[in-house]
């Protein structure tokens, strides 16, 4: 199969998971009871902005003209419109993920990125000293980073390093630094995971006939781990960070909770408590795509990782 | 934690649990009994529910072992109470998920053709969902859910990783000699999957359902954390909110922060650590195999 071919099947898969997501939002939405009009106008709001609100939205329609009507905001690329005080004029939904859309990949980044330079060294050292003190030490630390639940560790972060050291900015506040925590917070969650998957992978490669072969060959020990070992490792490894990057762009839930924070996840959640129809189906249509892109991502990486695949 | 030799052993008859799947069994089993007695053996009645502020926070001592809450309600009978919560919600949630998954990725499998597109592409999109999202889309349907709109919400995705782990399993098993033999005897497709898949496939079903059990407290007490999770008198996650928002005034605020965050370790631990001896005992070459397949399984994290 070319990778023409590959690119367009999986494409074509992905625009029918979205769509499907979408399909299933919708459905969703319109199918609990509640007003979405009298969380966005207040109960006792005059006849005439209710009217306003639910000609903005679209309520006035049939189900399946709004459907087509939110489909066509998605061409437009504006995901309709807010519809907070029934202006349809006022803000657009894409303008309010692009307003939190930065703060999401921020975190996105930096967790990932404490997740990474924490679980890459451990795993492989508890995989080269297998069966070691070092070994069991990376196990617990990586099995407490599992099972520790971020509702517990999250608030002690914040008050280990806002309260009581006073070294970080705390919620609310605003700068680079102020990501230092709420990172660390998703780093160290994410870092259990991934050392516990590079550590297994590591074992596993390292019993591989090439392995033996190039240590047979003389080959230093060093070069034998870097060149041989590793680069096969990471193959499952790139996996898991792949999605666990799609799952941290569609918003870090907790962390932005207890951080106060601004993102996609935060946004969702507030849409879906004031029940702001073009809002939630704006987000879980920006938060289906991301997945499915990470995911694509995720499978191309392969191709440059491992030669094998490309040519499969 | 396994080596060559050990899986090599796996392959041919299955070593015994290890340790450290004991470990976990025996932490779960802590679990159980505190879910089923908890609320005798808690030193407090709470279900009257009462108020005295004057003894907000206390520390811990003979009275109240572990100390109060803002209210002055002893930690140590809401912490058994919760496990009471935790463990009805957690069981009934497994068992709902598995049961539906496991019947619908056995049919997918062994039917195949349409029946296996509509199922795979429905799973696909619920993959393409971060699952808590979707549970918090359904719980926030109404302004208080109860149990029952908590447990259908984790059910609405939960069963998608059983139908997965099913699914894999019968396309492994329909080539065998046994499921051929049955099919030359002109056993019915009902009798086939009952009697001669559903059994084989209970091993990996396990290691699902014991990672599951872990999953299913974590997404609950997030649920509570947020304050959208089922209107229960007492949840760990309720008990981690409050916790939260009193951590700045006292300092025994911060051990009643860490008595729930304890217990939902102490559960995801144990169901870890039986999970990953599961996985070993059932299906050794699973461990480490990259792919979907094992990030599927990789933790809590993933899907219930």
């Amino acid at each position: 199969m070319t990778i023409g071919s590959f690119l367009v099947r999986r494409l074509g898969s992905g625009a029918l998971a979205i769509l499907g997501v979408s399909i299933l939002t919708f459905g969703f939405l319109h199918l609990v009871p509640g007003d979405p009009v009298d969380h966005l106008a207040g109960g006792d709001a005059p006849l005439e902005i209710r009217r306003k609100i639910e000609h903005c939205m679209g309520l006035d329609r049939s189900l399946p003209a709004q459907f087509v009507g939110f489909l066509g905001h998605v061409v437009d690329g504006t995901l309709g419109n807010q519809c907070r005080n029934g202006d349809p004029k006022g803000p657009t939904v894409a303008a309010r993920v692009a307003e939190v859309m930065p703060h999401t990949l921020a975190l996105a980044v930096c967790g990932m990125l404490v997740a990474v330079v924490l679980a890459l060294p451990l795993g492989i050292a508890a995989a080269i000293r297998r069966g070691t003190w070092l070994d069991t030490a990376a196990t617990v630390v990586s099995l407490s980073g599992i099972a520790v639940p971020q509702m517990m560790f999250a608030p002690l972060i914040l008050l280990w390093g806002f309260i009581a050291l006073g070294w970080f900015p705390g919620p609310t506040e605003v700068g680079p630094s102020a990501i230092i925590l709420p990172a660390f917070a998703v780093g160290t969650h994410l870092m259990a995971m991934l050392a516990r998957m590079t550590r297994s992978s590591m074992v596993e490669v390292l019993g591989e006939d090439y392995v033996r072969t190039a240590r047979a060959k003389g080959l230093g020990e060093g070069r034998v781990l870097a060149l041989h070992a590793l680069r096969n490792a990471l193959l499952p490894v790139i996996t898991v960070v792949g999605l666990q990057f799609g799952s941290l762009l569609s918003g870090a839930i907790i962390i932005e909770n207890v951080f106060s924070r601004p993102g996609l996840g935060a946004t969702l959640v507030d849409a879906i408590k004031e029940r702001n129809y073009p809002v939630v189906q704006g987000a879980v249509l920006v938060i289906a795509a991301i997945y499915v892109a990470v995911n694509l991502i995720v499978d191309l990486s392969y191709g440059l990782t491992d030669p094998r695949i490309r040519r499969a | 934690m396994t080596g060559p030799a050990d899986r090599a052993a796996g392959r041919r008859r299955g070593p015994a649990l290890s340790p450290s799947a004991w470990l976990g069994l025996v932490m779960l089993a802590v679990y159980v009994i505190a879910g089923i007695a908890g609320p005798w053996l808690a030193p407090y009645d709470l279900t009257r529910p009462h108020v005295e502020l004057a003894h907000q926070f206390e520390a811990g001592s003979a009275a109240h072992w572990l100390g109060t809450d803002a209210s002055g309600r002893d930690a140590l009978s809401q912490l058994l109470w919760g496990a009471r919560s935790a463990l009805e919600l957690s069981v009934i949630v497994v068992a709902i998920s598995s049961a539906i998954g496991l019947l619908v990725g056995t049919v997918a499998g062994w039917f195949g053709g349409a029946v296996d597109e509509i199922v795979m592409r429905t799973v696909d999109v619920l993959m393409a969902f971060p699952g808590i999202l979707l549970n918090i889309a359904i719980v926030a349907t109404v302004a208080r859910p109860g149990v029952p709109l908590t447990i259908a919400a984790l059910c609405a995705n939960g069963w998608v990783g059983y139908a997965r782990v099913a699914r894999g399993q019968v396309l492994a098993l329909r080539d065998r000699d046994y499921v051929a033999a049955a099919v030359a005897l002109g056993a019915s497709n009902r009798r086939i999957m009952l009697r001669h898949l559903v059994p084989n496939l209970m091993g990996p079903a396990m290691v699902q359902m014991s990672f599951g059990l872990g999953a299913v407290i974590i997404v609950e007490a997030s649920l509570s954390f947020l304050g959208i999770g089922p209107q229960l008198d007492y949840t760990w996650g309720a008990m981690l909110d409050q916790a939260r928002n009193f951590l700045w005034n006292t300092d025994w605020v911060r051990v009643y922060a860490l008595v729930p965050g304890l217990a939902i370790t102490w559960v995801v631990l144990g169901a870890n650590l039986l999970g990953d001896g599961l996985r070993d005992r059932f299906d050794p070459r699973q461990r480490g195999r990259g792919g979907a397949g094992a990030a599927g399984a990789a933790g809590p994290s993933g899907r219930a």
